[in-house]
């Protein structure tokens, strides 16, 4: 029995002659989900930024020998002091090789897992950068350079040279960023190596890298797999490490442990090597949400007020439409009409705002020397968000609504018209 | 025994600030096309009945029919249709919505009621303020017009829907005697040519001994009808 044509027509009526009340309820709502938007976008732009310059670095699963002391030592074993207390001092680490046993039918297989994306053999070695009587402590770590720019945003890294000059020649060094600037030297330069056993290899600077983090500019460098295991003096199938990427990053937990098992090697999986990470991100996506619902919260309450003064003025108008035959529904049904019009218009208006700061955002240059590929800054746009928005803002206004109206819904006319 | 109105044994009590027995046993009725004026001092209960009658107050015992059906206890619903559909009423002060123009106004509670095309109603809505002499009015804000011409434009709405009774609180009572006489004789015309029931309250002695009954209140009681 509601004729929404009237009730939409008065409460047109209502908002058309208050016209000032109703931008200023429209205008809260407005900037309170264009701020949401802002923020959101700009945030989860941010962390997606930080995730990536730390998560793409790190494989989901990691391979390698650990250096550690056998887990039962010898005495253990003998089974005469099975009831006796053992005291053993000063455990030195198992005898081990560095490098990985098998290698290279581990990676056959990974290769052939239908949940592995890729599989990368790395060689990494303790070296010194010698410049004139300097030697630089680092690491030079041979990589299939190739495949590690498919699995990773390891190209966007390089930022002179590329990852095909590096693969097509027989010596080249992708220079850590630091180190070059340390040594003074740049690409087509030479470099000389010294490994710990003290050969001294010469290599053709191919590129540039830097990755942002300048602990590892500082100290890290990248070299074919190949040239890495010569200068080692070792065989083909000499690799220390095994980086897989995985196509479904959520099994990365239980893969690391069944391969643990399968190959007696350990695992690192990505959780593990960047739990604090993740606590970041999570606090950092809290911040923004906190922030933004208390934005729309008081958007809220200056729909609230304005629509309370509204009835107030109206309480007339309202005792006239009951005396008349409007029922207390169709009142509230007046205002809450109101109240959703401003939450809608302000809303679409708000995401239209925040659609265009976020642009604004996304084109302001921001330079700078810790993240080679961001020229400006980074900004998320994500659909979820902006639906998150309007649902708020209708949401906010309606409860800001509710509650005047089941005021007006409540009036008695008979009081309004007495004067009572 | 005809009646469009009828009140039974109306008893009402204010309860604030302390309790205060204001109608005492109301019985009476309204019949069909007739003009009927309620007279008293202040304070002897005549507007409270009125707004009794008129479905708006409900805090009430005893027994209201309207066309022979009782409506006392019904929903707030369904006496909010029954006012919109069968009692027209005229306050004091007009009472426009000050907002809309005065056509717009007129049509109000036809619009509520949706029982016609909207074509319809608004050719109703001139017809009757036409029938006022205030048709010339219609596209004007109801805020721009003088108070004669808006309890005109109040007593049109009042009639929109056609009503069975047209109820009236001190209609002329914010009036000057020219605007009263006229809203005199327009009842007065309503009730012969359109056989409408009428029923008033007023303080104007004048204007309550030219309707076809009066009945004087005191006390909370009806003393002579």
């Amino acid at each position: 029995m509601t004729n929404w044509n009237v009730i939409l027509g008065i409460a047109k009526t209502h908002l058309v002659t208050k016209m000032k009340s109703t931008a200023t309820a429209t205008l809260g709502v407005t900037f309170g989900i264009g701020a949401y938007i802002t923020m959101v976008s700009f945030m989860t732009g941010l962390n997606t930024m930080l995730d990536d310059l730390v998560l793409n670095q790190t494989p989901h699963i990691h391979l390698y020998n650990e250096i550690r002391p056998s887990e039962t030592q010898p005495i253990s074993r003998y089974q005469d002091f099975e009831n006796a207390l053992n005291f053993v001092h000063s455990i030195k680490p198992k005898q081990n090789q560095e490098k990985i046993h098998n290698a290279l039918p581990i990676l056959n297989y990974l290769k052939k897992h239908p949940n592995v994306k890729g599989a990368t053999p790395q060689l990494r070695a303790q070296i010194f950068y010698l410049s004139g009587s300097i030697e630089l402590g680092g690491n030079l770590v041979g990589v299939d350079i190739l495949e590690e720019a498919r699995l990773s945003n390891m190209e966007d890294n390089i930022v002179q040279g590329s990852a095909r000059a590096l693969k097509s020649s027989n010596n080249g060094i992708l220079l850590g960023s630091g180190l070059a600037k340390k040594m003074s030297l740049d690409i087509g330069d030479r470099v000389q190596v010294s490994t710990v056993s003290g050969d001294i290899f010469p290599l053709k600077i191919v590129g540039v890298y830097q990755s942002g983090i300048a602990e590892i500019d500082n100290v890290q460098s990248f070299a074919n797999l190949n040239t890495v295991q010569r200068i080692l003096g070792e065989s083909a199938n000499y690799v220390t490490d095994i980086n897989i990427k995985l196509l479904d990053i959520l099994k990365s937990e239980p893969m690391a442990r069944s391969l643990e098992k399968q190959f007696n090697i350990k695992a690192v999986d990505i959780n593990e090597a960047n739990a604090q990470f993740e606590t970041g991100t999570s606090v950092r996506n809290l911040i923004t949400y906190a922030v933004s619902i208390t934005l729309l919260i008081v958007a809220g309450f200056g729909i609230y007020n304005i629509l309370n003064m509204l009835i107030y003025e109206k309480m007339k108008d309202i005792a006239i439409l009951k005396a008349t035959g409007f029922s207390g529904k169709d009142v509230q049904y007046i205002f809450m009409a109101q109240a959703m019009i401003i939450g809608l218009a302000g809303g679409i208006l708000g995401l239209v705002i925040g659609f265009g700061l976020s642009h604004l955002i996304d084109n302001t240059p921001f330079e700078t020397d810790a993240l080679p590929t961001i020229n400006t800054y980074p900004v998320n746009y994500n659909i979820n968000s902006y639906l998150i928005g309007i649902s708020f803002a209708l949401l906010s206004t309606f409860i800001a609504g509710y509650l005047p109206s089941n005021k007006a819904k409540k009036i008695d006319p008979v009081k309004i018209i007495r004067g009572t | 025994m005809n009646f469009v109105l009828e009140a039974k044994k109306i008893n009402k009590h204010f309860h604030k600030p302390k309790d205060f027995h204001v109608l005492k046993d109301i019985s009476f009725g309204v019949r069909s096309g007739e003009f009927v004026s309620i007279m008293g001092k202040s304070g002897s209960g005549k507007s409270t009945l009125l707004y009794i009658l008129s479905t708006m107050d409900t805090d009430y015992t005893g027994d209201l029919y309207l066309n022979d059906q009782l409506i006392s206890g019904k929903p707030q619903k369904e006496l909010s249709r029954i006012r919109n559909k069968n009692i027209g009423f005229v306050f004091q002060f007009h009472y426009l919505l000050s907002e809309f123009s005065v056509l717009e106004n007129v049509m109000l509670p036809a619009k509520k009621l949706a029982e016609k095309s909207l074509v319809e109603i608004e050719r109703n809505a001139h017809q009757k303020l036409e029938m006022l002499h205030i048709g010339h009015l219609a596209h004007q804000k109801a805020s721009r017009i003088s108070g004669g011409e808006k309890q005109r434009v109040a007593i049109a709405r009042a009639l929109i829907n056609d009503p069975a009774i047209l109820m009236g609180d001190e209609p002329t009572g914010n009036l000057d005697s020219h605007n009263s006489e006229n809203v005199f004789n327009i009842f007065k015309n309503l009730k012969k040519e359109q056989g409408l029931s009428l029923l008033v309250v007023t303080h104007d002695e004048d204007f309550a001994k030219r309707t076809d009954r009066i009945i004087e209140m005191e006390d909370g009681m009806i003393i002579h009808q």
